[in-house]
């Protein structure tokens, strides 16, 4: 029984790993998941702007947060999807993986920087201040690093193959690194903690304010979904084009 | 059950936000712009290249055409 | 043994005598770590208090950025001259043959600016607390900064233009070092205890020794492609 599910996987994997058939595959998907993630986003924006309750302390401004914690946790976790796909790629070789990897990054980098953007104007009426240095928005400004020198990395190389292969590496590295680099800034954070500032923990979420936080959490998942396989479409034509069932598509 | 009611006595006041309009409708643009322009880039770049392509096949198919002519005309 | 084989110590022994004979490997990192430094001063302030508070700061990032000037060199010279490909090539596992390169690049760049450290505290009036935790901390500091920048240095070899693009892709991986290096010297010279900072270091030294060298071998093997 166990080698026909492995055999099942296997095959699987193997169909999931053609560039054509993700290609056709996913172009069923799209509109339904553009459907779902633009009315799960309109959704949560109203309900969130207008329909929870004003924070206690923070008034109307706090609604930025409808939008700001589901970008940064997309941020972080599309480092981890571009790392996943890179380290699939490596070691079973797998073509979609690479393009996958390569399209995660430039989307990975918009969300890393409008988490820091949507952060700093969310700060500017709760510490009176655009920029703090603090351990969550430092992490953060390091991870769009990470993803720039991906990014960099990726249109450095001539050859495509080697470009994949030396993006899924670096990615590898700073996954690996990421942890540490996130412990050693909250250390020193708690070294130059400045008593004046204090960030508003996580400290109780009113119910009202969390469901559409949920639905805004939700809608981005989508969202994300959607813009990657929309970027790797894109670059199973850019790399493709030479395969009959490509020059099939503009006839 | 979920208690829904507008938040704010007007659409001025919604706006408004109590002073933090400027943050919040700032905020909200500029990541509908960024979101926008995510979802649209890639469309756009394959749209561009199918219209690409599609001028190459019509060039080779041109030369192949002509090609046979060619070939007719010397044999 | 002839210093051209193809081993670990023929491979460290060549580079450290071609690094002597030229000279400029050793003195350029060198004289880069110096010249940033006296910039301190200049653009900040010459007032020893000031001076004495962002000394361990500016040290250490003076040497982070010496170090990382020469890391584009660190493989681009071999593949230049062939001597890349027959390294690859070579029998030997090729993890430990970078890491002889890796040896080879912290005794010319990262030991020089360890001993330099000292002088340079003082012409910024470090206090006496802070120069054990800077040098042992920079001596070990630098030596994860060539581990590291060995795989992006591998990864950029073959580019024309890589020497940008490497500091781009290797200096988000060097926070963690900067961050415990220099507040091991800030809490030495505020009185408070500095050595589990130092071993913190020391656990990041280890982990990157561990790592390093494979990743870079990876590196190395792909980016010989170009």
């Amino acid at each position: 029984m166990w080698q026909s599910i492995l055999k099942f996987i296997q095959k699987w994997f193997h169909r999931f790993g053609s560039p054509r058939w993700f290609y056709q595959t996913t172009g069923k998907w799209l509109p339904y998941l553009a459907v779902i993630s633009v009315g799960l986003l309109v959704l949560g924006s109203i309900w969130g702007l207008g329909f929870a309750p004003q924070d206690a302390r923070q008034g109307n401004s706090y609604r930025i947060i409808f939008i700001h914690v589901p970008i940064s946790v997309l941020a972080m976790i599309g480092y981890y999807v571009m790392a996943a796909a890179g380290a699939v790629a490596l070691i079973w070789k797998i073509k979609i993986a690479n393009m996958v990897m390569v399209s995660a990054a430039p989307l990975g980098a918009a969300l890393t920087f409008l988490a820091l953007l949507t952060g700093s104007i969310w700060g500017k009426p709760t510490w009176g201040t655009y920029w703090v240095w603090d351990a969550r928005i430092t992490s953060m400004l390091i991870l769009f690093f990470l993803y720039l020198g991906v990014i960099a990395l990726n249109q450095a190389f001539t050859s495509r193959d080697t470009a994949y292969k030396a993006c899924a590496i670096l990615s590898l590295v700073g996954t690996v690194n990421i942890p540490i680099i996130y412990k050693s800034v909250d250390w020193w954070y708690t070294l130059h903690q400045p008593a004046t500032i204090k960030l508003t923990g996580a400290s109780s979420i009113h119910p009202d304010m969390l469901k559409p936080l949920i639905v805004m959490i939700l809608g981005f998942y989508c969202f994300y979904a959607l813009v990657l396989m929309l970027n790797t479409r894109t670059e199973i034509l850019a790399r493709e084009w030479r395969s009959s069932w490509v020059r099939g598509l503009s006839q | 059950m979920i208690s829904m009611s507008f938040q704010f006595d007007s659409m001025a006041d919604f706006l408004a936000m109590s002073g933090h309009g400027v943050y919040v409708w700032t905020a909200y643009g500029i990541t509908v712009l960024v979101l926008v322009v995510l979802a649209f880039r890639p469309l756009l770049k394959q749209r561009r290249f199918l219209s690409i392509q599609r001028e190459q096949n019509r060039a080779q198919n041109n030369d192949r055409d002509s090609n046979r002519i060619d070939d007719g005309a010397t044999k | 043994m002839h210093p051209t084989n193809n081993s670990h110590t023929g491979i460290l022994q060549r580079d450290l005598l071609v690094a002597i004979r030229q000279g400029s490997d050793f003195l350029n990192p060198l004289l880069f770590f110096v010249m940033t430094t006296t910039l301190v001063p200049l653009a900040v302030s010459p007032s020893p208090s000031q001076l004495a508070v962002i000394a361990p700061g500016m040290i250490w990032i003076t040497a982070l950025l010496a170090t990382l000037l020469a890391l584009d060199g660190i493989f681009k010279d071999d593949l230049a001259d062939g001597s890349l490909l027959q390294i690859i090539l070579s029998p030997k596992s090729l993890w430990s043959l970078v890491l002889a390169k890796v040896i080879a690049h912290w005794l010319k760049t990262g030991l020089p600016i360890t001993l330099m450290a000292p002088l340079l505290g003082m012409m910024l009036s470090l206090p006496g607390e802070g120069y054990i935790p800077l040098v042992t901390g920079l001596a070990v500091g630098t030596a994860c900064f060539s581990l590291i920048g060995a795989v992006g240095a591998a990864l950029t070899v073959a580019l024309q233009r890589g020497g940008v693009l490497l500091s781009l892709v290797v200096m988000p991986l060097y926070f963690p070092v900067l961050i415990f290096g220099a507040s091991s010297v800030q809490r030495a010279v505020q009185g408070l205890e500095y050595l589990p900072v130092l071993a913190m270091l020391g656990a990041f030294f280890t982990f990157t020794l561990l790592t390093g060298p494979f990743a870079a071998a990876a590196a190395l093997r792909v980016g010989i492609n170009g």
